[in-house]
């Protein structure tokens, strides 16, 4: 059978076998109800939650009873999001956000403008960042919560958090931070960086799929929700639902092996992904980084391949999964609003490639991929009208391509 | 997603190149555009028949782009341009199996091929 080679873990991770192995006893013989207070099976259960709880805690510096479990970062994001906005419904109803939050936070905020907040959307610059000064002059005296993510999930771009954190607390307005892909690869501390709620996902760090948590700050200042979803009043009443007690065991050893080896293995993936970006840039003419290389999460690479499109580099890839912001991938036809709201020209969001690399990519791994796409980028640029009239010396921002593919086409994209 | 007719001919592409526009008999037909993800050129050589003795093509777009360009250029050989015109995209769909959200790409192949008959007339001055 043919090997294929993941390098798509900004989507989702393999569970560490590690992680399996402490998961393994809560399905069939530990399988009790966490909430069972009356015998055994239920005590082993909300021990096991109980030792969980510490160690996502101790991963972002938190207390453990600021930890309520989810089923993931969308529910954290709309726990959140809408929970505080109904909470603090008296106090205010503006909420500040940015252009290229991940969709659990704008479609939350998109929701919450149909009932009566209103919305700040940042831009962002040309690296992928808010700008603070921004942030400040977004502030109004309506403004009850900022949701601004830890790094950008296609780009990797960091945004500069602690500066947020300490707006945020000026002003006495609660920070939100989606920070599901930068958990495990680069230090939280929600102490040191002012963060008031945090998105957890344990899918993204080598944990299963189904469960995350929301860090929700008890003290300085006590943090309201209003939940979204109501029952048993489990999670100090914040998201009722019997607690996966699988799941939770493995997110909290996803979370322990991610505090013990994240320093080697965060320099570890660093070293490959700069090999990976060296190597193609030196072996490719116009090839571009999107977002920031300076703040930037350490197994990220998001580069464009001009005169190539997506879909098209990830078939000549066809042992090697990446991913793209290529329109020719996403349902809509339009490519990534990511990438559009950085101000990447349209045609090279069309041209871009997310390598994502994981605890498990071997050095030789990177090497085979990065000697693959020099030879699929060159092969798929021979056969480039448009490759061909930019060696022609053609300006191609000057070319009139008409209105053919829309008008005759009937292609379906809107502008 | 794709066929295998379409990997193949993404893998294994007919007639990728193009031909000097300059040349008289030589009709050219570009459509799409960067900012979509698709621009296909599409070349007819016309001989004193009028029959399309050779057909070239290059795309910037998705495999199934690349594959309906492709098909275009091989179906178009030995044509008449009458002939040609009766090309239909939905022809090159079916044949390629193109999922309905990729039937774009072979309106796109369709257009181009009128585009370089209508460009060839026009330098014929018979458009």
């Amino acid at each position: 059978m043919k090997k294929f080679i993941y390098m798509d873990n900004h989507a989702t991770t393999p569970v560490d076998p590690r992680v399996f192995e402490a998961m393994k006893p809560y399905f069939m013989e530990d399988f009790g109800n966490a909430a069972s207070r009356t015998h055994v099976f239920g005590w082993r259960a909300a021990e096991a939650v109980k030792i969980a709880r510490e160690q996502i805690a101790r991963l972002i510096n938190a207390e453990p009873d600021e930890i309520i479990f989810t089923s993931g970062a969308t529910e954290s994001d709309n726990l959140a999001i809408k929970g505080v906005a109904a909470a603090y419904a008296e106090k205010g109803n503006h909420i500040i956000t940015c252009q290229t939050e991940h969709k659990a936070v704008l479609d939350s905020c998109k929701r919450l403008e149909t009932q009566g907040c209103t919305v700040t959307y940042l831009p962002v610059g040309r690296d992928g960042r808010v700008d603070p000064a921004q942030l400040r002059a977004a502030i109004t005296d309506r403004t009850i919560l900022i949701t601004i993510m830890f790094a950008n999930n296609e780009i990797g771009t960091i945004h500069p958090i602690a500066e947020i954190g300490q707006i945020a607390k000026e002003h006495g307005i609660l920070f939100h931070c989606d920070a599901v892909q930068a958990l495990g690869k680069v230090p939280c501390d929600v102490q040191a960086l002012g963060i008031d709620l945090l998105s957890i996902s344990a899918h993204k760090m080598y944990g299963p799929k189904g469960i995350g948590a929301l860090y929700v700050r008890r003290r300085k200042p006590r943090v309201k929700l209003v939940p979204i979803i109501d029952g048993g009043g489990h999670e100090r009443g914040m998201r009722s639902g019997t607690l996966n007690v699988p799941g939770i065991v493995g997110l909290g050893k996803a979370c322990d092996i991610c505090r013990e080896e994240m320093a080697l293995e965060s320099a570890r993936l660093a070293a490959l992904r700069d090999k990976l970006q060296n190597y193609l840039m030196t072996h490719l003419d116009e090839v571009y980084v999107n977002g920031s290389i300076e703040h930037r999460l350490p197994n990220c690479l998001n580069m464009s391949f001009a005169y190539v499109e997506g879909e098209s580099l990830m078939m000549g890839l066809d042992d090697v999964a990446v991913s793209s912001g290529s329109a020719c991938t996403s349902a809509t036809l339009e490519p990534s609003y990511v990438l559009r709201a950085l101000g990447v020209p349209v045609e090279l969001a069309h041209s871009s490639i997310r390598f994502g690399l994981g605890r498990f990519n071997t050095e030789a791994e990177v090497d085979y991929v990065a000697e693959k796409m020099v030879g699929v980028v060159k092969r798929l640029r021979e056969m480039s009208p448009l490759y061909e009239m930019a060696k022609r010396g053609v300006d191609l921002s000057t070319v009139d391509w008409g209105d053919h593919g829309h008008a005759q086409g009937g292609h379906g994209h809107s502008h | 997603m794709y066929s295998q007719k379409v990997m193949d001919l993404f893998q294994n592409p007919k007639n990728v190149g193009s031909f000097d526009e300059g040349t008289p008999n030589i009709g050219t037909g570009v459509v799409g555009s960067p900012a979509c993800g698709d621009v296909m050129q599409l070349q007819i050589k016309v001989n004193e028949q009028g029959i399309i003795e050779d057909a070239r093509f290059k795309t910037f777009g998705c495999g199934s782009a690349i594959a309906s360009a492709s098909l275009a250029t091989e179906w178009l050989k030995g044509k008449t341009l009458d002939e040609a015109l009766k090309i239909k995209n939905i022809e090159i769909a079916k044949e390629l199996e193109l999922p309905p959200i990729k039937v774009h790409c072979s309106v796109l192949a369709e257009d181009a091929i009128r585009g370089a008959i209508e460009d060839y007339q026009k330098r014929r001055g018979t458009g």
